[in-house]
Parts: C-alpha cells; sequence; structure tokens
C-alpha cells in the first residue's frame, strides 16, 4: 500500500481535532499548552505533506513555513512556561478555573 | 533599491530596542532616559516612513513578501503614533513599578514593530511572523503588573491567544495547499481561475483565518479575553491592545481578503460572515457594558462591540465588489478616529484612577468639581464613542454607516443604530455620573496629574476635537491609502 495525499491529511485533520479538543477542556494551562503544541504540529504535518505532494515549486515554502512555525512556537512556549511559573509563585494553582479571572 | 530602506521604519524601532536593553545593562542606576530614548526611536521611524512617502518610494522587496506602499505607510504611522501613546501614558507607572524599566519599554517597541511589519507584509509566512512579533510582547506586557491578575490575565491572553493562532495557521496551510503558494497576490491569481471548483474548502480556509484575526480584532465569539485581559493587565498595556494590536488585525484582513480572496463567488460569503459577526459584536458588546461597575471591564465590553463597528465597514467593502475605495478608506478613518478616541479615555482613565486608586465607575461621582479638565476631556472622548458630532467618532461612524447604506446592508445599518442607542446609556451615563454635583467629595484633594499624562491626553483630545470639525484632510488621507485595493 503507498501512502497517498488522504492518508497524511486524515492523520493530521484528526490530530488538530484532538489538539483543539484538548486545549478547549483541559483545566490545568499546562495542559492546554499541550494542547496548542499538537494542534501546531497538525499544522506542520499538513504544511509538509502538501510540499511533498505538491508541484516541486511549492516544496521550498511548505518547509521554510514549518521551520518558522517550530521556531515560533518554541518562543510562545517559553513565555508561555515563565507566565504559568510566575501565576504559581503568586497563586498556588495554575489549574485555570481556580484562578480568578481566568474563567472560561 | 536597498530593500532595507523599506524597512527603515521597522528597523528604527528595533534598534531603539536594542539600544534601551544595552544602556541599561552598561549604565544600570541611570534609568531616567529610556523612556525618551523609546520616544526618539520612534520619532526617527515616523521620519523615514514620511520620508519613503514623500518621495514616492512605494516598492515591493524581500521577494514581494514586503511592500510599501500608501496603505502600509500609513497604518506604519499610525501604530507608531499609538506606540509614543502609549510610552508617554506608561512613564508614570512604569516609575512606580519601578523595576525591569528598560525591557518594558523594548518589549513595547518590538510589539510596536510587529504591528508596523503587519501593514505592510504581503506574504503568509511574512503576516505570521509579524503578528508573533507583536503578540509575544503583548503577552508578556499583559502580565507585567505586581499584583496577581496581572500575572492571570497574561497567561489568559497567552493560553486563547496561542490557540487563535493554531486555528489561523490551519487556515493558512490549507490556503497554500490550495494555490500552491503563500504569497497573497498568487493565492488571487489561483482563485480568479479556479475559485469555483474549491469553494467548500476556501470558506473553511478563510472561516479558519477570521477566527484567528477575530480573535484580536476582539470580534465576538472570540472575544471571552477580552474584558479580564483589560481588567487585569496594566492600563497603558489594555490601551495598547484596544487600539494597536485591534487596528493590525484590520489591516492584515484587508489585505489578505480584499488582495488575496477578491473573487465574487467568494466575496459575498465573508462578508455575509463579516456582517453577521459585526451584529453579533455589537449586540453582546453592548448589553454587557451596560451592567458593568468596573471601567475597565466596561471599556473591554465597549471595544467589542467598537469591533462590530469596524467589521460593518468589512462587510460592505465586500459586497460592493470592486467599487469598494468608500468603505475602505472608511475603515481606515475609522482607525484613525478610534486611535484617538480610545487612546484620550484610557489615559483618562490612567489619571484618574491614579488618583482615586479604584476602578469602579461609581467613584467617578463628582469627579467635575475635584478636576474639571480631566473630567472635560474624559467626556470628550465618551462623547466621540457614543458618535455625537461634533467629535471624530461621529464622523467616524456617519462615513462607516454610509459605506453600509451604499453596499445595501440596510439591516445592518439599522441594527448598528439601535446599538448606538444603546451605548448612548453607558457612555453618557459617566458623564453624567462626572458632572452631578456632590457636596462633600472624598476626592476633594486637588489632583495631581503627571506632565506626560497630561501631555498625551490633551493631544489626543485635542486630536478628536480636530478630527471633529476638520474631518476633510484626514478623510483625503484615508482615501488615497485605501486606492490601492481598487487596482488588482
Amino acid at each position: 500500500m503507498t501512502l497517498t495525499l488522504e492518508h497524511f491529511l486524515t492523520v493530521s485533520i484528526l490530530l488538530f481535532a484532538m489538539g483543539l479538543v484538548i486545549a478547549l477542556s483541559k483545566r490545568n494551562s499546562i495542559g492546554i499548552l499541550m494542547g496548542v503544541e499538537l494542534m501546531l504540529n497538525a499544522v506542520n504535518l499538513v504544511l509538509i505533506t502538501f510540499a511533498r505532494f505538491g508541484e516541486s515549486t511549492m516544496s521550498i515554502t511548505g518547509h521554510a513555513f514549518v521551520a518558522f512555525i517550530i521556531t515560533v512556537a518554541a518562543a510562545e512556549a517559553a513565555v508561555a512556561l515563565a507566565l504559568v511559573i510566575s501565576v504559581y509563585r503568586t497563586r498556588g494553582t495554575i489549574e485555570v478555573d481556580r484562578l480568578k479571572l481566568l474563567r472560561f | 533599491m536597498n530593500p532595507f530602506e523599506l524597512i527603515s521604519p521597522q528597523l528604527a524601532i528595533l534598534i531603539g530596542a536594542g539600544l534601551i536593553l544595552v544602556y541599561d545593562a552598561i549604565f544600570p542606576k541611570d534609568n531616567r532616559y529610556l523612556p525618551w530614548m523609546a520616544l526618539a526611536a520612534i520619532a526617527v521611524s515616523v521620519s523615514f516612513a514620511i520620508s519613503l512617502a514623500v518621495r514616492g518610494e512605494y516598492h515591493v522587496g524581500f521577494e514581494g513578501t514586503y511592500s510599501v506602499d500608501k496603505f502600509s505607510v500609513f497604518f506604519s504611522v499610525v501604530f507608531a503614533g499609538i506606540g509614543a501613546a502609549v510610552v508617554f501614558a506608561s512613564m508614570n507607572w512604569v516609575d512606580r513599578v519601578g523595576r525591569r524599566k528598560s525591557e518594558y519599554y523594548a518589549l513595547l517597541l518590538t510589539a510596536t514593530a510587529g504591528l508596523m511589519f503587519l501593514a505592510g507584509a504581503r506574504d503568509l509566512i511574512t503576516i505570521f511572523i509579524a503578528l508573533e512579533l507583536s503578540s509575544i510582547p503583548q503577552y508578556i506586557l499583559a502580565g507585567w503588573g505586581k499584583d496577581e491578575r496581572s500575572g492571570e490575565s497574561g497567561l489568559k491572553y497567552l493560553l486563547l491567544g496561542s490557540i487563535a493562532s493554531a486555528l489561523l495557521l490551519f487556515g493558512m496551510a490549507l490556503l497554500y495547499g490550495l494555490s500552491g503558494s503563500t504569497f497573497v497576490p498568487e493565492i488571487a491569481t489561483f482563485i480568479g481561475e479556479n475559485a469555483s471548483d474549491n469553494r467548500s474548502l476556501l470558506i473553511l480556509a478563510s472561516t479558519l483565518i477570521i477566527a484567528g484575526f477575530g480573535f484580536k480584532m476582539a470580534l465576538v465569539p472570540f472575544q471571552m479575553w477580552v474584558p479580564d485581559v483589560y481588567e487585569g493587565a496594566p492600563t497603558p498595556v489594555a490601551a495598547f491592545l484596544s487600539v494597536g494590536s485591534k487596528a493590525a488585525a484590520f489591516a492584515v484582513v484587508l489585505r489578505i481578503f480584499f488582495e488575496g480572496l477578491n473573487a465574487e463567488i467568494l466575496s459575498n460569503d465573508w462578508a455575509m460572515i463579516f456582517a453577521v459577526l459585526a451584529a453579533i459584536s455589537m449586540t453582546v458588546g453592548n448589553i454587557f457594558a451596560l451592567v458593568q461597575s468596573n471601567i475597565k471591564r466596561m471599556l473591554g465590553y465597549s471595544s467589542v462591540a467598537q469591533a462590530g463597528n469596524f467589521a460593518i465597514g468589512l462587510a460592505a467593502i465586500a459586497v460592493v465588489g470592486q467599487e469598494f475605495t468608500l468603505a475602505a478608506s472608511a475603515v481606515l478613518f475609522f482607525v484613525v478616529a478610534y486611535a484617538f478616541t480610545n487612546l484620550a479615555v484610557f489615559i483618562a482613565v490612567i489619571a484618574i484612577s491614579r488618583h482615586l486608586e479604584s476602578d469602579d465607575i461609581n467613584a467617578y461621582e463628582g469627579l467635575a468639581k475635584s478636576a474639571p479638565l480631566l473630567a472635560l476631556a474624559l467626556g470628550i472622548a465618551l462623547i466621540s464613542l457614543t458618535g455625537i458630532p461634533p467629535s471624530a467618532g461621529f464622523w467616524a461612524k456617519l462615513y462607516i454607516f454610509n459605506a453600509a447604506a451604499q453596499a445595501d446592508l440596510a439591516w445592518l445599518v439599522i441594527v448598528a443604530v439601535l446599538n448606538s442607542v444603546l451605548a448612548a446609556f453607558y457612555y453618557l451615563r459617566i458623564v453624567r455620573l462626572m458632572f452631578r454635583n456632590v457636596e462633600d467629595q472624598i476626592g476633594s484633594a486637588p489632583f495631581a496629574i503627571p506632565k506626560s499624562i497630561g501631555f498625551v491626553l490633551g493631544i489626543t483630545v485635542l486630536g478628536v476635537l480636530v478630527f471633529g470639525f476638520f474631518p476633510t484632510p484626514i478623510i483625503s488621507v484615508a482615501r488615497e491609502a485605501a486606492a490601492i485595493f481598487s487596482i488588482g
């Protein structure tokens, strides 16, 4: 069996949906962040898939986009963890429904 | 021409941010000049932007990913002005917090530069990087305050913001997969030829992109962060979020949708999305604003309602089709009027809550007696937000309603006018409270307004009044800046 465009896209859409459900349902800040990471990696998979299966001119743009997304995600995670630590120091919890303002 | 000359306004600001950090590392004791260095960087940046416009150096650089045109210069100047106003408004507060001053100004400058990049970006990758360049510093700034609420609001803004950017990226990835390019003009060519074959996927992609930017614009249903973050974040930062990042999101949406996705078969669909979002945002924002007792929360919901007004302009542009310069210039004029008005409100609130040490609306009672000038300034700004003449806000609303009416969106105009009546209740309630006569005022001690805040409050209120009496110059500038879309 050969893997086709549809296989890759199905996997990435499933990954993205799982990430979104996790991000919206988790109460723990770190859990939400993990959901977001899953969503971003699903996007990376989509981009790489299109770069692989599309016309040859497409490929380099897709790879470059993925590299940028990975970098930005790392920067975002660093800031997120710093904020999580700062909130933990003042409030003693990172469960978002126990925080005063964070009722979503 | 040297491509780096095209981004010289942004480079000036980023170099300024770097110099501030270096200066602080060398002279850690001497931090009085940091805000002035930030202002100098912004001044240099504005002069570069204006010199590009005066010399007529409208070019595309960096393989077509960044474009200097009238539109991007217009927004660059607006964002630089917003950055400068926020630096003035923060000076006093940053001194009182007293720690890490250099980082605060450096982050503020970085966020401003990110907004300026957004205005000229013409490639999905560049748009994404510019968006994050402005967002990540804003997450940190929102959590800057000493109290626990500030940290929480920063965390909340970041968590929801990263979900929004993941949605945006998925939409961008779909667009890339369909059209084979991340370059907005090439996407436009693809859509011009093949829109009808891939209509449902294109609509899915544009919905995801609208969700991503709707978060930044504070449109309902992506508004849940707005009141909490505005309440928890330091007030100068809230001012920056409410004006800067919202205007930037509208600039990018204009760019992506009207340069890239502007095919007749599609535009009616997303015009409908914008029209519905506009109606919901105005209604929800105004109803929740009515019942708030904290002024910063109220301003948060008011900002949701104002985002609805912006979105009316977007819907109108799309419906009219190729002849949309009127509506596009209405959105640009609204950006300027809204920037002046909302900055004035936030700066007045900074000055008042510094004295009263409370954000409770009821504490504003009888303010006109102890601080007549401040009450007058806030009153004028609130009148402009309501849209009563002769203020900048009146012309902005009139202009945008007119554009919507021309685009046969009569139902939307009716919803908007009803909402303006609703909004008048809570805006004018504060004006009435301030000018009510009370016998013994607790805050009867004379108000001490820091010079920097007084100065920038004066400028913004003057702007509201000047554009209220003489709106024509800004309207003609907005027309010229919007005209770039009519060609493509």
